[in-house]
């Protein structure tokens, strides 16, 4: 199966990096599957969480990332995800973002409150 | 024991702490340079990937937009000045500031007005001395800047340059920081960030790339939307990655500043020494001679009276 090279890279840090069959992320105009072979793309990516189908030599699996902002880029077989702020889902801390979500609620900031939601979807899967 | 010795293992005690000070910060600086140095690694993936992007956009389409645009009479320049907080790095600020002052003088030979950004409280003092105006400064995170602080020090700039000129905007944005070459060599450097100089970009992409050909990119919404995102982040990133050689520069010039300091102390111990070597050697010579003079003139003076 053809498989396409995913590279999820924060400002500070590369976040994962592998082989993959899909990868789902949201663009600002709705959700965006990759498969291998797409055309060459370059998007704006909104907040939310980035599905990466893993294959090849990074195991069959899934990869759940919580992504703020950023671009997807995709040319030559090649994806990258850059991102201001990106946190794999087993990386994230439940109850670390559940208080930031009652906190972000009751202080009615809209972003922080995104952000914690974000992370919390990407942590239980329910997209 | 003499006076003069006295005085010279009073400096000897003191030349020694002050040397155990310079060398504690020595070590401390060595281990901090290795952190920073990982932090410029850490971040090179994103401003790369970042870079080919923009590069993308840029080439791949015909969108102007006012980041990319070279102004016909750039009247109104912002130069961003990095320096550090701290001294005792040698002449780490005074050179970052010397360059600074260069690219001032370069810029208004060509009829351009300067406002002056500045990090770090050693270019702020420098200013605020010679009384120049300062548009804005940041202190307090240049010995390990985040990519929150670098955001906060791009915000203004990027609001700046996509204002009109005529209402205070600037045309062009520059950046003066220390280039972290090695562990030896740090050099201050001058760059200028925008408007972006495509023909450079996009010249070093394909000689990097052995003449890659730069695929026809779907735009996700649109080009213009694309490039208004992607250039912001690009100039954050920027300004984070010359952030963060600053900072691995600034430690490199403490370390070596702090080690000559060590030797130095080290000299000047042994050329001490040496020196209360010889005044001891002086003292005991001295007495036994005052005691021998004396035994004479004793026996000299029992002659004289049998």
């Amino acid at each position: 199966m053809a498989e396409l090279h995913v590279e999820l890279v924060a400002a500070d840090r590369q976040v994962w990096s592998g082989e993959a069959s899909l990868v789902v992320a949201r663009t600002s105009s709705g959700d965006i599957g990759v498969m291998p072979g797409h055309q060459p793309l370059l998007g704006v990516l909104q907040s939310g969480p980035v599905t990466i189908r893993t294959t090849g030599e990074s195991g069959d699996g899934t990869v759940v990332a919580a992504v703020h902002g950023g671009f997807i880029s995709f040319a030559d077989n090649k994806l990258s995800l850059l991102a201001e702020v990106a946190e794999l889902s087993d990386e994230i801390d439940v109850q670390r973002a559940e208080r930031a979500l009652e906190r972000a609620k009751s202080a009615a900031d809209a972003v922080a409150e995104r952000r914690a939601a974000v992370r919390l979807r990407s942590v239980t899967g329910v997209h | 024991m003499g006076a003069t010795l006295r005085v010279y293992k009073r400096r000897i005690r003191s030349v020694t702490a002050t040397k155990k000070i310079t060398k504690a910060m020595e070590m401390i600086a060595a281990s901090r340079v290795v952190k920073a140095q990982r932090q410029v690694a850490a971040s090179t993936p994103y401003a790369s990937e970042l870079t080919r992007a923009v590069t993308a956009v840029a080439t791949g389409s015909n969108t102007q937009h006012p980041l990319t645009t070279e102004a016909e009479r750039p009247a109104r320049a912002a130069l961003l000045l990095i320096t550090s907080d701290r001294g005792l790095a040698g002449g780490y600020s005074s050179n970052v500031i010397k360059a600074a002052e260069q690219l001032t003088e370069r810029l208004k030979a060509e009829g351009k007005e300067v406002d002056a950004y500045i990090v770090g409280r050693k270019g702020v003092s420098y200013y605020a001395f010679r009384e120049r105006a300062v548009q804005e400064s940041w202190t307090g995170f240049t010995d390990s800047p985040t990519y929150a602080d670098a955001k906060a020090v791009a915000a203004p700039l990027i609001a700046a340059v996509q204002q009109d000129t005529a209402e205070g905007g600037v045309d062009e944005l520059h950046i003066v920081f220390t280039e972290f070459l090695s562990m030896m060599t740090q050099t201050a450097l001058d760059d200028r960030l925008l408007p972006l100089s495509l023909t450079e970009t996009a010249a070093a992409a394909a000689e990097g790339k052995d003449g890659e050909i730069l695929p026809l990119f779907e735009f996700e919404p649109s080009a213009e939307d694309v490039l208004d995102a992607l250039l912001p982040r690009y100039v954050e990133s920027r300004i984070y990655n010359a952030l963060l050689q600053a900072a691995a520069s600034k430690h490199a010039a403490t370390r070596r500043a702090m080690k000559s300091a060590t030797d130095n102390a080290e000299e000047l111990i042994k050329s001490l020494s040496r020196l209360a070597n010889a005044a001891r050697q002086a003292e005991i010579t001295q007495e036994i001679s005052e005691i021998v003079g004396g035994a004479s003139a004793l026996a000299d003076a029992t002659a004289g009276s049998d």
